[in-house]
């Protein structure tokens, strides 16, 4: 093959893509001009403008998206000039004669306080606008003004009045529907600011009256471990940042872990495998450590627990848990594996639906709910487990998510 | 170039390859088993860290194509070796740490971070992509040539051969960039180039050093436009490191924006004292094997001196030595580039994610680039790398030097620049690859070495665009700019 074909394959190939890019995003569904009667053709025309003014308007009233839709606005109102305001400033013009723009506020200014629609000659010095009269119309949401919709015409019009007013009504439905996207977003913030896991009463109870015990036996290890606990405090009752790194996180899991090898002598066994290049992974604050308090737990209830499965465990056989965090490209793979009592799968099932009715497992349920609302429903908790046969759970973290930063 | 080589090559080859295989498909356990959460969470500390750049970085262009230049077109070449690693340099100043703290692991990362557009990343992951190919054309040329020059074996076997050890390696052993083996890589090459440069100086010495002349008239053509060729190197080298795929994903790796420009000033180190070496090659090869200069074989060069000059099993076993150097910068480089392709193309161009389609885009991450290296005319090693360089510089620089440094970016115009600038490079080096402008005369300099014109073109249509859409400013920048530019202990509020 010769070099210029090659060339003049590459280039074709680049036409393609390009075209083939481009039809892509303009291609609209065809119209069709068999639609029926000039009247049924006008309705479609109206509906069709007005569901491309829609989307915009679903991001609320800000300058960017009256911008984008003031131009359909204004041709499903045949006017010649058409304003939408906010209560403070004029946020787009379209149309003619913009010169009014400095004038819009002071005129609508009546309506912000009252919320009626007023009618209102323009008084501008130029002969030749042909912007004399305006309706103006409230954009209502919960009975509180937002702003104004202002339409202009060269003379007094009932129709027109009439119009604006239901076009207005329309744009303050998508309003509305702006107004409950926000509250809905502010809802998953306040769940997860409620699902900021929180360490248990418990464990602080038991670690103090552990460090107790140490106190006139070996005065120098209590200090540490006081220490210990103090570090691990300040980093779990935090109030900044909902993110952290994974190697803050497996500083404060091995701050956790000391304070549990205080009550259980060193039974505990833990074995790290920590790939160095995913420690600066960002990933939801206090998400390995319930992992890790659930694994210990797992492997005390095997040993010296409540004993709700039959155990084959001796009273001081050692507890193995093992954590590791490996690269895999764009993501990091953390697993917690731990040789303990293991769960029924179907009751593991139940605990993550939520009906587990028992304090296991909530830290489970937290941990994978705030995963798939971080990074989405494709990023869980992977949990394998069987009774005795000990719990191996698996999550995946993405080195990058927009909006996730580590501090 | 009927210089079959000693079996201890083929050898050196061949365990290189099968390392390589190894420590891909069984996934070398280096990374560290302990009960030690304090030697668990100790990061990469920035020097091993610029050992695995620079492990990764210094390619085939490097180990063989610079010494191939210097020995045909003389001292004027060694803008190559300075570009390479001047490169860093301006990575150092502007961007090490603001990218770093961005968070970033890809370009494309990036992208969405700074401008909040989907749009915007997928016109840099096609990009990433184009870059990529550009960059692994080359390697994969180098490696065909290296195994014509020691086994006879026709052109193409290299090519294919590492194509499939790359996609072997990567596809079995997965996603992993294990930074212990850059480092070996690093130290690998190092080595390689060092110590039979040391016994051929010694050996020129005991010839009595004959002087090295440049004079004589070049039969082979490089460019009518000499100076001007010169200056669009040093514009694609000193910009273009920055937006390299395989090495922007390194950077990661740092705990920080501070560790990250300590592990580029590391780096600086590092990558200059190997450039030392391969300008000896170039100038013992002017001496010992002018012959070179005249087929379209001189970036075999360092591999033949040994036997010219030392000869012997000394020299074999030297050849032995550069011939495994040279496979492991093929690998390396090729191996982190496929592995940064293929990413791109899972996260942003296939549909869904899982192994089993990260396999797929390896596959594809290679086979174009593979074919390509088959079909088009064979440029010179370094200068194809220049090109790759040259689309980056058009590209990514803009994008990055803007995207960090000035607040008013916009996503239409960062989509603007990248078009115009990178879009250009892109098809600049398209066609000068494909040979449809022949030298001599403007139009093929300018297209071979585009990146004096399309960097200004990306970065003046990046600013202008950007400024006609004020309103498109994302709302986010101000807290962006924060972060990229404050160091991390202030931004997240801990004082430790």
């Amino acid at each position: 093959m010769t070099g210029a074909g090659v060339a003049v394959i590459a280039v074709l190939v680049l036409l393609l893509f390009g075209t083939g890019f481009l039809l892509g995003r303009t291609a609209r569904p065809v119209r069709t001009s068999d639609v029926g009667t000039p009247v049924e053709h006008a309705t479609f025309e109206t509906l069709h403008t007005a569901s491309l003014a829609a989307p915009p308007l679903r991001a609320g009233l800000t300058e960017e998206s009256a911008r984008r839709s003031a131009r359909r606005l204004r041709s499903l109102l045949g006017t010649d000039a058409l304003c939408l305001t906010d209560r403070d400033r004029v946020l787009v013009w379209d149309g003619e004669g913009d010169h009014h723009g400095a004038d819009v506020m002071r005129d609508v200014q009546g309506l912000l306080a009252s919320g009626r629609d007023t009618a209102f000659h323009s008084d501008c010095g130029d002969l030749d606008c042909p912007l004399r009269w305006a309706v103006a119309v409230p954009l209502t949401v919960d009975h509180r003004v937002l702003g104004t919709l202002v339409a202009y015409a060269p003379r007094e019009s009932a129709v027109l009045a009439r119009a604006a007013g239901e076009v207005a009504r329309w744009v303050c439905v998508q309003l509305e529907l702006a107004e409950l996207d926000r509250s809905r977003t502010q809802l998953i913030e306040a769940e997860i600011k409620a699902l900021r896991a929180q360490i248990s009463p418990h464990f602080i109870f038991n670690s103090l009256a552990a460090i107790a015990s140490f106190v006139r036996t070996d005065p120098e290890r209590a200090r540490e471990l006081l220490l210990e606990f103090a570090d691990f405090t300040r980093y779990s009752f935090r109030r900044h940042g909902e993110f952290t790194t994974l190697a803050d996180e497996l500083h404060s899991i091995d701050q956790y872990l000391a304070l549990v090898r205080a009550r259980f002598g060193e039974r505990l066994s833990v074995t790290l495998q920590v790939a160095p290049e995913v420690l600066p992974v960002s990933l939801p604050f206090l998400c390995l450590q319930p992992l890790v308090e659930n694994a210990v737990k797992h492997g005390l209830e095997g040993a010296a627990g409540p004993r709700p499965y039959d155990s084959v465990r001796a009273g001081n056989e050692p507890i193995r848990i093992t954590i590791s965090a490996l690269d895999a490209g764009a993501e990091a793979e953390v697993v917690i594996e731990d040789d303990g009592t293991g769960m029924e799968p179907e009751r593991l099932r139940q605990i993550l639906r939520g009906e587990g009715g028992t304090s296991t497992g909530i830290g489970l349920v937290n941990v994978d709910e705030r995963l798939r609302q971080v990074y989405g429903d494709d990023y869980g908790l992977v949990i394998e487990t069987g009774v005795g046969a000990g719990m191996k759970i698996t999550l995946r973290l993405p080195k990058y998510r927009a909006g996730v930063h580590g501090s | 170039m009927s210089t079959p080589g000693h079996p201890a090559a083929v050898a050196a080859v061949a365990l290189v390859v099968l390392a390589t295989v190894l420590v891909g498909g069984f996934g070398l356990r280096i990374s560290r088993t302990t009960s030690d959460f304090y030697v668990a969470s100790r990061t990469v500390r920035p020097r091993l860290n610029a050992a695995a750049i620079s492990g990764e970085y210094l390619s085939a262009a490097s180990f063989l194509g610079i010494a191939g230049l210097v020995l045909v077109h003389g001292p004027d070449m060694l803008w190559y070796p300075v570009g390479y690693t001047a490169g860093y340099l301006v990575l150092l100043v502007f961007v090490a740490a603001p990218l770093r703290r961005s968070g970033a692991y890809t370009l494309p990362d990036f992208a969405e971070g700074r401008l909040e557009s989907r749009q915007v990343r997928r016109l840099v992951s096609v990009f990433v992509v184009g870059a990529g190919w550009v960059y692994l054309v080359p390697q994969l040329q180098g490696a065909g040539l290296t195994l014509r020059i020691l086994t006879g074996a026709p052109g193409w076997l290299g090519d294919v051969l590492v194509a499939s050890v790359v996609v072997v390696a990567v596809a079995a052993g997965g996603m992993r960039s294990i930074t212990f083996v850059q480092v070996f890589q690093y130290w690998l090459k190092l080595t390689a180039l060092l110590v039979p440069a040391i016994f051929l100086v010694l050996a020129w010495q005991g010839d009595g050093r004959p002087r090295v002349s440049f004079d004589e008239q070049i039969s082979v053509f490089r460019a009518d436009h000499p100076l001007y060729a010169t200056y669009g190197l040093i514009v694609a080298t000193f910009l273009g490191t920055m937006g390299l795929p395989h090495v922007v994903v390194r950077f990661y790796t740092s705990p920080n924006g501070r560790d990250a420009r300590r592990t580029t000033v590391a780096v600086l180190a590092l990558v200059g004292l190997f450039y030392l070496l391969p300008p000896v090659y170039g100038a013992l090869g002017r001496l010992y094997a002018p012959e070179l200069m005249h087929g379209d074989a001189a970036d075999a060069a360092v591999l033949l001196l040994p036997a010219r000059v030392i000869g012997g099993l000394g020299g074999d076993l030297l050849g032995a030595l550069l011939a495994g150097g040279a496979f492991a910068a093929f690998l390396s480089t090729a191996s982190g580039l496929t592995m940064a392709v293929a990413g791109v193309i899972t996260q942003d161009v296939l549909p869904s994610r899982g192994v089993r389609h990260f396999r797929l885009a390896t596959v594809l991450a290679i086979a174009v680039p593979l074919a390509g290296s088959l079909v088009v005319s064979r440029v010179p090693v370094a200068d194809a790398v220049g090109m790759a360089f040259a689309v980056s510089a058009s590209s990514f620089c803009p994008l990055l030097v803007l995207g960090i440094w000035w607040r008013r970016l916009t996503p239409p115009g960062a989509i603007a620049g990248l078009l115009l600038g990178g879009g250009s490079a892109l098809l600049s080096v398209a066609i000068t690859v494909s040979g449809a402008v022949r030298p001599p005369g403007w139009p093929h300099a300018l297209l071979a070495w585009p990146a004096v014109w399309s960097v200004p073109v990306g970065f003046l249509a990046m600013v202008l665009v950007s400024l006609a859409t004020p309103g498109r400013i994302p709302p986010g920048t101000n807290a962006a700019m924060t972060r990229f530019h404050l160091p991390e202990a202030l931004t997240s509020g801990r004082v430790r």
